[in-house]
This record gives C-alpha cells, sequence and structure tokens, in this order.
C-alpha cells in the first residue's frame, strides 16, 4: 500500500516549522506551544482503559472511529510528551485506518526528538505509536 | 592511569582523580557531560576496566573445575577477589561472601532461603523507604508462607520514625530488612541503633547497603549485621556481580538457593549431597570477570581513602543542598539530618519528566520517576523526582551547571 499523501504532506508542515529554529531550545519550546492546541481528551475518560502504560509520565489517549476516519483525543501532564502527542494527532488525527497503521512517522526524526522514540526514555511516544498502529490495525481488519 | 595515593588526611584532588574515569571526559548534546546519576550506577576507573581486559586476555577459564593452568589462574584471582572484599567489610572469614549477580539477588537468596523456615503469623519488618528489590522479594516470601509484612513510616523529612520502629518490632518479627542509605532521597538510617535494638529482641537483620558502599566502606563486624547486600556497578565495579555477606553459622543453616553446578558435594538421582560455604550458595559458572573487575574497584577505593571521600562528600553535599534549594520553586524532597549527596527534586509544578529531559539536553543526566521506590513516593504525596546523586569524582562546578540547567529548565516549563 503506498503510503498517505496528506499524512505526508502534515508531516512537511511540520518538518518546515520545526526548521525555523536553529537551536534545540527554539525547537523544545515550539513544541511545548503546539501541546497547547492537542485536543484534550475529556476528564471521564482518563481511566485505565486509556492510559498509556510505561510512561513516567501519565498518558491518555482515546482513538474514536467515525465515518472510516480515526480521531484522536489526549493528555500528557508533562508538557514535553504532551506537544509530542500534539504532533502525532496533528499528522493521524482524521485519516483513513489503513493510512495510520502503515504511516512510517518519519517526521519525529527529522525535527530532532528521535531520542524520544527510545524505549528507555519511558515517556511513551514509542508505546503511543504502538497503541495507535494496533488500533487503527485492528478498525482496519473490522472494516 | 591510576592515581597516587593520597594520604586519608588530605583533601582530595577531584581534578585528578577525574582522569581515572574515561567515560567522564564525553560531550552529550554537545555539552560537557555531567554526570549525575550515580545512584543509578557509577562510572568505572580505568584500573577496573583494564583489569578485566587483563582477566579475559590472559586468565580467563572456569573457575573451581580444571587442573590446568590457566584454570588455576582464573581460580586464584576470582579467590584472591574474595579475600580482599571480606576484609574491605572486615568479615571474619572470606566464606562469609556470597558472590551473586548483585543487591536484588542477595536480598532474593536470603527471602528464598532464610524465609523458607517462616511459618504464618510470622512478620517482615521493612521502611517506607526501601527499593522495590528489598520490598517485592519479602512480599512474594510473605505470600508463600502466610507471613505478614510490617513497613516502618518514614517523617516528612525522610527519617525514619524511630518509635514506629521500636513499636513494630516484636517477637514476632523473624528479619528486618532495611536499607542503610536510600536510593532515592540519600537518607542514611540509624542502622547501628537499629541492629541493637533487633538484637535485643533475637531478630536478625538484613542491610541493603547498595546506596552505602560507593560512599565508604562498612564493617561488619562492628555493625554485628547478619546479613549485608551490596552491588559491584555502584561502587565503580562492573555490572552483574554483587556481594551477599551472611554470618557464618546463620549461612551453614540455610538451605542452598539455586541448584547446578559447583553448589554441589555429590550427586546421584538417589540424591545430592551439598557443597561447603560459599560455594553452596553459588550455583553455576560465577561472573568471574565481573568478581575481579570488582576486585579492581575495592583496591581503588582503598587507594583514593575513604577518608578523604567522606570528609569531600559531606561538603559536596552540603553545597548542592544550599545551591538547589536556593532556586526559588525548587523542593528537595529527603532532608534528612543525615545524608549522602543524593538530591531528590521538585520545580515548582513542573513533571519531573519533562525537567529531566531538559537537563539531558544540557548535557546533565539525571534521573526522573519513581526510583523503584513507589511506596515511598505515594507517602510523598508525588508521583515522582528528578534526582541528582553524586558521587566523589563530581565538583562543585557540576553543581552550578546542575542549578544553572534548573533554572533554564524553570524558564522554560513554568507557564
Amino acid at each position: 500500500m503506498s503510503e498517505s499523501t496528506s499524512i505526508r504532506e502534515r508531516e512537511r508542515q511540520i518538518v518546515d516549522e520545526f526548521s525555523m529554529f536553529d537551536d534545540w531550545m527554539g525547537r523544545y519550546e515550539y513544541l511545548i506551544e503546539l501541546g497547547s492546541d492537542l485536543p484534550l481528551i475529556e476528564d471521564r475518560y482518563k481511566t485505565d482503559e486509556f492510559k498509556i502504560k510505561g510512561c513516567q509520565s501519565q498518558v491518555w489517549l482515546r482513538p474514536d472511529y467515525r465515518n472510516g476516519r480515526v480521531y484522536f483525543r489526549a493528555d500528557s501532564d508533562a508538557v514535553i510528551t504532551k506537544g509530542l502527542i500534539a504532533l502525532l494527532v496533528r499528522v493521524l488525527d482524521g485519516e483513513l485506518p489503513a493510512d495510520i497503521a502503515t504511516a512510517p512517522l518519519r517526521f519525529i526524526d527529522e525535527i530532532g526528538m528521535k531520542e524520544h522514540l527510545s524505549s528507555t526514555r519511558k515517556n511513551g511516544l514509542a508505546s503511543m505509536i504502538r497503541q495507535i498502529r494496533s488500533y487503527a490495525s485492528s478498525v482496519t481488519a473490522e472494516a | 592511569m591510576d592515581t597516587t595515593l593520597t594520604p586519608a588526611t588530605a583533601a582530595l584532588n577531584v581534578e585528578l582523580l577525574r582522569k581515572d574515569f574515561p567515560a567522564l571526559h564525553q560531550s552529550a548534546h554537545d555539552h560537557p557531560l555531567v554526570y549525575l546519576d550515580n545512584a543509578a550506577t557509577t562510572q568505572k576507573p580505568q584500573s577496573v576496566i583494564d583489569r578485566i581486559r587483563r582477566y579475559y586476555e590472559s586468565e580467563n577459564s572456569n573457575v573451581h573445575r580444571g587442573v590446568h593452568f590457566l584454570s588455576q589462574l582464573a581460580t586464584d584471582a576470582y579467590e584472591g577477589a574474595r579475600r580482599t572484599i571480606a576484609s574491605y567489610i572486615n568479615a571474619s572469614d572470606p566464606r562469609e561472601v556470597i558472590f551473586t549477580r548483585g543487591t536484588t539477588e542477595s536480598i532474593n537468596l536470603v527471602a528464598s532461603s532464610y524465609g523458607a523456615s517462616f511459618v504464618p503469623g510470622d512478620e517482615v519488618l521493612i521502611s517506607t523507604m526501601e527499593h522495590h528489590s528489598n520490598i517485592v522479594p519479602w512480599q512474594m516470601l510473605c505470600e508463600r508462607r502466610g507471613c505478614t509484612l510490617k513497613v516502618i513510616p518514614v517523617s516528612d523529612e525522610g527519617e525514619i520514625i524511630y518509635e514506629e520502629f521500636e513499636r513494630l518490632l516484636s517477637e514476632r518479627t523473624k528479619i528486618l530488612a532495611v536499607c542503610h542509605t536510600s536510593n532515592a532521597l540519600g537518607t542514611v538510617n540509624p542502622i547501628q541503633r537499629m541492629i541493637r535494638d533487633a538484637h535485643a529482641l533475637g531478630v536478625p537483620v538484613l542491610i541493603d547497603a547498595a546506596q552505602a558502599l560507593p560512599h565508604g566502606p562498612m564493617d561488619v563486624r562492628e555493625l554485628d549485621c547478619d546479613f549485608l547486600c551490596f552491588s559491584s556497578h555502584k561502587m565503580f565495579g562492573p555490572t552483574g556481580v554483587g556481594v551477599l555477606y551472611g554470618k557464618q553459622d546463620l549461612l551453614e543453616s540455610l538451605p542452598p538457593y539455586q541448584g547446578g553446578g559447583d553448589m554441589i558435594e555429590s550427586v546421584s538421582f538417589e540424591g545430592t549431597t551439598y557443597n561447603e560455604l560459599p560455594h553452596r550458595f553459588e550455583a553455576g559458572t560465577p561472573n568471574i570477570a565481573g568478581v575481579i573487575g570488582l576486585e579492581a574497584a575495592v583496591k581503588y577505593l582503598q587507594k583514593v581513602s575513604p577518608a578523604a571521600i567522606s570528609s569531600y562528600e559531606a561538603e559536596l553535599t552540603d553545597y548542592a543542598t544550599k545551591t538547589i534549594s536556593s532556586i526559588d520553586g525548587v523542593r528537595i524532597v529527603g532532608t534528612a539530618k543525615r545524608k549522602v549527596p543524593v538530591m531528590s527534586f521538585l520545580v515548582g509544578d513542573i513533571h519531573p519528566y519533562d525537567c529531566g529531559t531538559i537537563l539531558d539536553r544540557l548535557g546533565i543526566a539525571v534521573r526522573t520517576g519513581h526510583h523503584c521506590t513507589q511506596p515511598l513516593m505515594h507517602r510523598f504525596g508525588i508521583p515522582g523526582t528528578a534526582r541528582a546523586s553524586l558521587a566523589f569524582y563530581n565538583t562543585f562546578g557540576e553543581v552550578d551547571a546542575l542549578a544553572d540547567g534548573i533554572r533554564k529548565a524553570k524558564s522554560m516549563l513554568m507557564r
């Protein structure tokens, strides 16, 4: 299956935005700022069911499958983590489950945030991506 | 290169000592590495690295087995290390030193073998500030044997509440298992007094000394502890090896832990008789290189001078405490009167993970999270902290770098 062009397009936009900063501090400050754009999960869904395991900070993510597309709401009590989730959601929100399941998500590396993908960091980005992909695959299988 | 001998009274020449630790001299994210995660693991001096290399290059062989030349070399080195370590902790006999994989395995060994005789109604006494490795093995034992786990509470300063300890200690207590020094708070517990009080009721004592040995030697005979557990990698030695010290008569009375080679005297399908101490508790090929590396670490520490380390670290602890707590909004968790240079802290309402991430970008290595002490974090009503844990090779300048880093993290993260 070919890569979704709209996902890739949104990733490119993010890479462009981050390329305006020439140091890590600027990139992190921008990341934290983007965290405030995250569509927040309602407090009543901040339960174990929607909690991402293996994180140092608390992270909740709730996917919602409507009209053939997947929408996400999430939150975290750590602002850097929240910024990272906001980026993921921005790239994947409203896409087809099959596209979400197979998106390579290269932009994380491209904006210099690759270290957050390491499982030892326990910020949950890697487990969040796993969770998103497995949810997307499960609804793809149902469809 | 090895450091020249420092007289016990002389001040520590930290800049010179740092040259012995190759891993300290590198950059992290384009900043000079400031390694403040020593309670997780310490860096290794060149003499330790060289010793392990020499073992593999010229002595590698299995121990206690072969008649040949190399096996004899390896066995001599391995048993020599046991003698060095026994004398470092002032054990009465090298047979009282059992090599394990680390503190965790040492505690599990005691919980499994010593705990095998526990019956329902017996109690195990630990404290709130224990590392998970000194909680979970006892919980598992209590579940198996129908015993009860009792927990000594800690004060807001992070000290054992002594009256509560006295209240919980009873003739039902089958073992007191406490840390000498808290990994999360840096608190140094009144171990000597606790051991005396426990013994007055006939209760044996296990000391988790994993966080104590990096800051100074211990004397098991002076302490009169029954078991002492520690890890090589937290005291400048290699990973994967640790020690269980036990009083000889106590160890003699315990059933074996794991079965396998080297721990037996004779094996037949009708039954097996077990080897004597210490081999009875060292089933299988041990971590020979690790044990020999640990000996090199002990020799290094002896050469640097424990007295000089201890007085320098006291100054470092004072300076770090003052410097960090003077930053507006910073709260140090764990303010015991007796502490090692371990600073657990919170910055305003900033999540420790965010703080640690910014410090990492500045080349400063701290640990964030619950530090394997979830019940303790729960006691303080916090999810975790950022923790800077220092060793004798850390400098006052590195404390300043940490303080600058915290200020920068604050300016980026406080909103």
